[in-house]
């Protein structure tokens, strides 16, 4: 195909792709380098008859707005924005490593702040749910093939639901049930005797409950994967494990796994992505105070104010953006390598 | 029923199929139990006394006079005027499905048919954007929409959900386009059309199967998003799912979660009847894109 055809084709697409994400990107940047306009202050004479003139500070309101309209993007800080308690918290770091006996208590100060917290709870959440996931749809996947055929409709019916359901109603249907008041969250009071064992009180129960929903929205894509991958496991070598006498738990793990292996690398690179922007959990659970996550950071700070906070937003973006590229660069490579061997160059 | 799947292996199917019991269970309870209590009054679907109230409905007997009631339902519909959500996120997902499978379908065929380096580089750059997280592109638009004037409104939120959609449409569709047989539009291009003409002519009519698949896909991110519809939307353009997320902040503290419910439910059943239908599709559309790489 020529190349001016092709760009013909290709035109729109591409066209629609630079405007809204590669310039979005290059928009993040230039924002996180900047910060609002403060406040322009005024001093004001303040007389009341018989008591006398007192001199008092007020905003200028209108001149504010006048230098905010002017300079939307508001003035340039350079990098002071990565820097400050809010992101990377230099200071704050530096500090909490003087002051603390041991690495544990290092740690314990620095997930005081904020963006560790968020970091912190997203990468748990992505190791925890991205492997758990799946092994999950692995075992789904081995179940249904293993059922008779009219079965096998309806399970993959009901499998797919709490993929498709959208995120944050998904999320909401779980919490709603895990209230204090919710059939599982009364539930889980009569199992450990605990009154006082709620999500609002119990930290440690909501990262659970979180990582259990991720789980539980991710697994059905792994599943529907591996069980297209399942279909075509080749069955010589099957049948020669079977005659070697090879148990069910040895032909998954070595005849079955090693065939699903490209898969897993693919299904392991969408999840990472997908699960490294987890958002609508947080959103539904309510639970930024003790379970945050960075797209959470994000959104807080382009909706939380009354004022959106673009600079701090883009640095928290920046930082996301770079953070991905750190997780799924192996696995890009790994993948990248399977497909040009694949394509035999 | 079972007796091919039993007779391979006894202690181990039985635990596979229990398992599968377990999961069954956990994946379709949540929802019977969202829609059973949509038809509750707040204080059995959240029963602190008893959690057999939400099944009885005793506090929705005393409150209506009947175990089930539609009061959810109205202060949502009605009261809160949860149609013109509704509207919205019609207009949105048709608009989005309809533009990202035209820009799709050319691009797609494009890259599948290019054979050059730069058609699989530009490949790798869309998977590239496919992974950046869609809050941190949303951020990269509000100041600049703000300033253009063009934020809150429809069209501007469908263009960038159409955007963000084609990472994922090109590849599906350019793994499609690459089955389909490279003779059938050279061929018609041999006979004197040009390269619009034969796809026009020879790869459109052969098309709708992968099209179908992948719109089905646009369709599911264009109804599920939050994070773009949360913060480009006005108030009035909202779709159901701000809307959905709004009802939490607003009307939790009046009391009236279950307007939240029944919102939820309404917004559900679309998807659900999505995959009673196409089921088949979205299975060979997700195995699509791994298998065929």
């Amino acid at each position: 195909m020529p190349n001016s055809t092709f760009l013909k084709f290709i035109g729109p697409s591409l066209l629609a792709m630079i405007l809204f994400i590669a310039l979005p990107i290059v928009s993040v940047v230039v924002q996180s380098l900047h910060v609002e306009h403060e406040q322009i202050l005024v001093e004001v004479e303040n007389c009341v008859p018989l008591a006398g003139c007192t001199t008092v500070t007020q905003v200028d309101n209108a001149a504010t707005q006048a230098l905010r309209d002017e300079q939307p993007l508001g003035r340039f800080v350079g990098l002071s924005t990565y820097l400050d308690r809010n992101h990377l918290a230099a200071d704050a770091v530096s500090l909490a490593w003087r002051a603390s006996d041991g690495i544990g208590d290092f740690l314990g100060r620095v997930m005081n702040l904020p963006f560790y917290k968020a970091l912190a709870f997203t990468l748990a959440y992505t190791a925890v749910v991205t492997p758990l996931c799946l092994l999950l749809g692995l075992v789904i996947a081995l179940g249904v093939n293993a059922l008779p055929k009219v079965l096998k409709g309806p399970t993959i019916f009901v499998t797919l639901l709490p993929m498709i359901v959208t995120p944050l109603i998904g999320a909401l249907v779980l919490y709603w049930m895990l209230d204090s008041r919710g059939i599982l969250g009364t539930a889980l009071v009569n199992l450990t005797g605990d009154p006082d064992l709620s999500l609002r009180a119990s930290g440690t129960l909501t990262w659970l409950t979180l990582f259990a929903y991720g789980i539980w929205h991710s697994a059905p894509m792994a599943f529907i994967v591996f069980y297209a991958g399942l279909q075509s496991v080749p069955e010589e070598t099957m049948e020669a494990a079977v005659l070697d006498g090879a148990s069910r738990f040895e032909r998954v793990r070595y005849v079955v796994v090693p065939h699903l292996m490209p898969l897993v690398v693919f299904v392991t690179l969408i999840q990472l992505m997908d699960n490294f922007r987890v958002l609508e959990p947080v959103v539904a659970f309510n639970s930024q105070a003790v379970a945050t996550s960075l797209s959470f950071a994000v959104y807080n700070d382009l909706r939380g104010g009354d004022v959106p906070l673009f600079g701090s937003a883009a640095a928290t973006s920046l930082l996301t953006i770079i953070g991905i590229g750190i997780l799924v660069t192996p696995v890009a490579i790994r993948s990248w390598r399977d497909f040009k061997r694949r394509h035999g160059h | 029923m079972a007796s091919r799947a039993m007779r391979r292996s006894g202690a181990a199917t039985t635990i596979s199929i229990l398992f599968l019991v377990i999961w069954l269970i956990a994946a379709a309870f949540p929802f019977l139990w969202t829609l059973w209590g949509s038809f509750k009054v707040q204080a059995d679907f959240f029963s602190l006394a008893d959690w057999k109230n939400a099944l009885t409905g005793r506090f929705t007997e005393a409150q209506t006079g009947s175990p089930f009631t539609l009061d959810g339902y109205e202060g949502a519909w009605v009261q809160e005027e949860f149609w013109r959500n509704a509207l919205n996120t019609l207009i949105v997902v048709v608009c989005v499905v309809a533009i990202s499978l035209t820009f799709g379908t050319l691009g797609g065929y494009a890259l599948a048919r290019s054979g050059k380096r730069y058609a699989f580089v530009l490949l790798m750059v869309a998977l590239l954007f496919r992974a950046m997280p869609h809050i941190t592109l949303v951020s990269g638009y509000l100041l600049p929409f703000f300033e253009w004037g063009i934020w809150g409104a429809l069209p501007t939120t469908i263009i960038v959900l159409v955007a963000i959609n084609q990472p994922f449409t090109l590849w599906m569709l350019h793994s499609f386009f690459l089955n389909i047989p490279k003779d059938l539009d050279e061929s018609a291009m041999v006979d004197g059309c040009t390269r619009f003409g034969a796809f026009r002519r020879v790869i459109v009519p052969v098309m709708w199967p992968g099209v179908i698949t992948t719109g089905l896909f646009s369709f599911l991110l264009a109804y599920n998003d939050f994070a773009v519809t949360a913060v480009l939307l006005s108030q009035q353009n909202q779709t159901m799912v701000p809307r959905i997320a709004a009802f939490l902040g607003s009307t939790q503290n009046e009391g009236n979660v279950m307007f939240a419910v029944a919102s939820v439910v309404s917004a559900t059943v679309p998807l659900f009847l999505l995959v009673l239908f196409f089921q088949r599709q979205i299975v060979s559309g997700l195995t699509a894109g791994a298998v065929k790489g």
